[in-house]
């Protein structure tokens, strides 16, 4: 055989061999954002269904959206944010479900359902995954000394008062590098809606950032979990599952760090992130039973216990630990919800205003 | 024989164009293309301008009505500008301190003992055999405020509260100057491991100072390698993004950065493009004057 020949046997043989895998195995590619599942979940599923898993993770909406949105991901779940759902299913990269395939669905809780129709009207292409708040966590400890014992901890005047941010940026303020966490807070502290893109609004969301810019040392959307467990900074603003997970870590490291969440009397952000099928995805048959399977109560209940974050599962509330499902930081109660609001998706004129003030209130520029 | 032979060399000198078409021109064009193209939420994000169904008088009639758009952004915003700036800012003081830390160096290895200057050239090398990406995240270990080096300089007594150096240009340079050393030693040791040692003692025995002949014969032979050193650290590390990432903090202003924010953030392909085509010609300058200067030294030197 010359070498040619061999070569070319050697790719008829590869080419063979997967021909032949595909055929005998079947896959589901799911990309889901990092430290997001109880693993075992994606064990039991290939015991149970015999489609094996190969698990992906990404730790921004950013890096998902551009991957989706330059095609062939090769991704068959993928677990974007609402607002981003929104902008990507008018780009037209997901497909709809086959909601005959998804029996499970009846376990959904209609009133995230209701809430999600604004990102996903109709509901017709996608599934709530989990969905929590944007608050702030505290170290207990550090923010009394700085503030005094019966300082009240329950409001955003501790990061957006400028007398109050001043006191604890010695011990450590880090905000999300997001701005569409962090512009909604400061419009919503301000009086203004929240949801508002106007100009002038994002105008006056900016000055209020840039005047408590000197009190925060850092701007980043995971290292906080860390910081607060070591008791290396008294606040942070960040989402709830993960703050909730520095408060368990702190605890189980026993070193005198107590750190606490909390939802802030003036409201603060409900977001959803939430399962689509990309309209690619070279798996359709098999990203649905993947769906209806992390739709069953026990499983999603499972996620939940393991991630400390709320699901859009209604059925799953009995098998949730009692520290889930107990936990006002998690499940807020009635009065808390009412509180809490949603944002609408950014068209592209309007982002770019966004993250062009993100960067001038990070940078100076 | 004398045919295929021929057409042998012929290849031969055909293999660099080959690859500059495909490896450089291909790629360009592709992003150029992008570059011109209005932005539209979609999959891909942005309506081409051209395509090859348009044929080349489709296309010509198109490349009249361009308004670059995008390039013409570029320039109503300082905040480009001052990236473009302030990224060759950093990567020129990056490349003088990784100079200043090189030459003595790549000095020392080319004048130690034969028997251990394969063993220096190799600990030169041996970062490589570590992922950059892991050598970067170490330095945040190094430098962070509970980090070695202030838990060092804090034992030392030098300094009584830690040092603030991780998420600040300190770092960066920093990041810079230790990922690039190699590119610079590497070009500037080869010069000198050429040099023929006994011109230096011949402008000795003509009553040169020892510095003196430092400057006009080690120096000068030297100058080719360092020339290529220094490129070699300058280029790569204006549009450096991993190590301003890592390493600096939310005012660390590159233009790598600037990119990254908009295609990821902002998904605003075509505006990046733009940045990335920019990029290129701010880099493709010293390339050329490099070129033009070996071009001299070459003659000079016959």
């Amino acid at each position: 055989m010359t070498l040619k020949t061999r070569l070319f046997s050697v790719a008829v043989m590869l080419a063979a061999s997967t021909v032949l895998s595909a055929a005998q195995e079947r896959v589901v590619n799911v990309y889901n954002w990092s430290d997001y599942i109880d693993e075992s979940i994606l064990e039991d599923f290939t015991k149970e269904t015999g489609i094996k898993v190969v698990y992906d993770v990404f730790d921004s909406n950013e890096v998902l959206e551009t991957k989706l949105l330059a095609g062939s991901t090769g991704y068959d779940i993928v677990v974007p944010t609402g607002t981003f759902l929104a902008n990507q299913i008018k780009a037209g990269v997901f497909q709809k479900l086959d909601k005959s395939k998804l029996p499970n669905l009846a376990n959904m809780d209609p009133a995230i359902s209701e809430r999600m129709e604004k990102y996903d009207p109709g509901n017709e292409y996608a599934i709530n995954y989990m969905w929590g708040t944007t608050g702030l966590g505290l170290n207990m400890d550090k923010v009394k000394a700085a503030l005094g014992d019966d300082a009240e901890l329950n409001t955003w005047d501790l990061l957006f008062n400028k007398e109050t941010a001043d006191k604890l940026a010695d011990c450590g303020i880090f905000m999300l590098d997001a701005p569409t966490e962090t512009f909604p807070a400061a419009k919503n502290y301000l009086g203004i809606d929240p949801d508002a893109k106007d100009g002038e609004s994002i105008e006056k969301a900016k000055e209020l950032l840039l005047k408590i810019r000197p009190d925060i040392r850092k701007f980043h959307s995971s290292e906080y979990i860390n910081a607060l467990a070591n008791g290396d900074i008294c606040m942070a603003m960040g989402w709830s599952g993960d703050i909730l997970q520095a408060r368990d870590r702190a605890a189980e490291a026993n070193a005198g760090v107590t750190v606490e969440y909390v939802i802030p009397k003036e409201g603060a952000l409900m977001w959803f992130d939430n399962m689509a099928i990309p309209s690619d995805a070279p798996h359709v048959e098999e990203a649905h039973e993947f769906l209806n399977y992390i739709m069953k109560p026990e499983v999603m209940a499972k996620a939940s216990n393991y991630v400390y974050y709320a699901n859009g599962n209604k059925a799953s509330k009995e098998f949730l630990n009692e520290d889930v499902v107990g936990d006002p930081a998690i499940y807020p109660d009635d009065d808390t919800i009412s509180r809490l609001y949603t944002v609408s998706p950014e068209n592209a004129r309007e982002k770019r205003e966004l993250n062009r003030a993100w960067t001038e209130v990070k940078s100076g520029q | 024989m004398t045919l295929l032979s021929a057409i042998r060399s012929r290849l031969v000198i055909l293999i660099p164009y080959v690859w500059l078409l495909f490896f450089f021109l291909l790629p360009f064009m592709i992003v150029l293309r992008i570059a011109l193209s209005d932005l539209e939420y979609g999959s891909p994000p942005y309506t081409p301008q051209f395509s090859l169904s348009d044929g080349w008088s489709g296309i010509w009639d198109k490349l009249s009505t361009l308004d670059f758009e995008n390039f013409a952004f570029l320039v109503g915003d300082s905040l480009y500008i001052n990236s473009y700036l302030s990224s060759l800012k950093i990567a020129l003081i990056s490349t003088l301190f990784t100079l200043a830390i090189g030459f003595p160096l790549a000095y020392g290895m080319a004048r130690a003992p034969d028997r251990i200057r394969p063993t220096l050239l190799m600990l030169v090398i041996l970062p490589f055999w570590t992922s950059f990406l892991i050598r970067v995240y170490a330095w945040i270990g190094i430098l962070k405020q509970e980090g070695l080096l202030n838990q060092f300089l804090l034992w030392l007594g030098v300094i009584d509260t830690p040092l603030e150096i991780l998420s600040t240009n300190t770092a960066v340079y920093i990041g810079i100057v230790y990922s690039y050393l190699p590119f610079m030693v590497l070009p500037i040791y080869s010069a000198l491991d050429k040099m023929d040692e006994s011109l230096v003692e011949a402008a000795r025995d003509l009553g040169c100072t020892r510095i003196g002949a430092f400057w006009k014969v080690t120096a000068r032979l030297a100058v080719p390698g360092v020339l290529a050193g220094c490129l070699l650290v300058f280029i790569p590390a204006v549009g450096e993004f991993v190590i301003p990432d890592l390493l600096g903090g939310s005012g660390t202003l590159m233009i790598g950065k600037t990119l990254w924010i908009e295609f990821f953030n902002n998904s605003d392909w075509t505006v990046a493009s733009a940045i990335a085509i920019i990029l290129l010609i701010v880099l493709v300058v010293p390339i050329v004057w490099f070129q033009n200067a070996q071009a001299k030294a070459a003659e000079a030197g016959k």
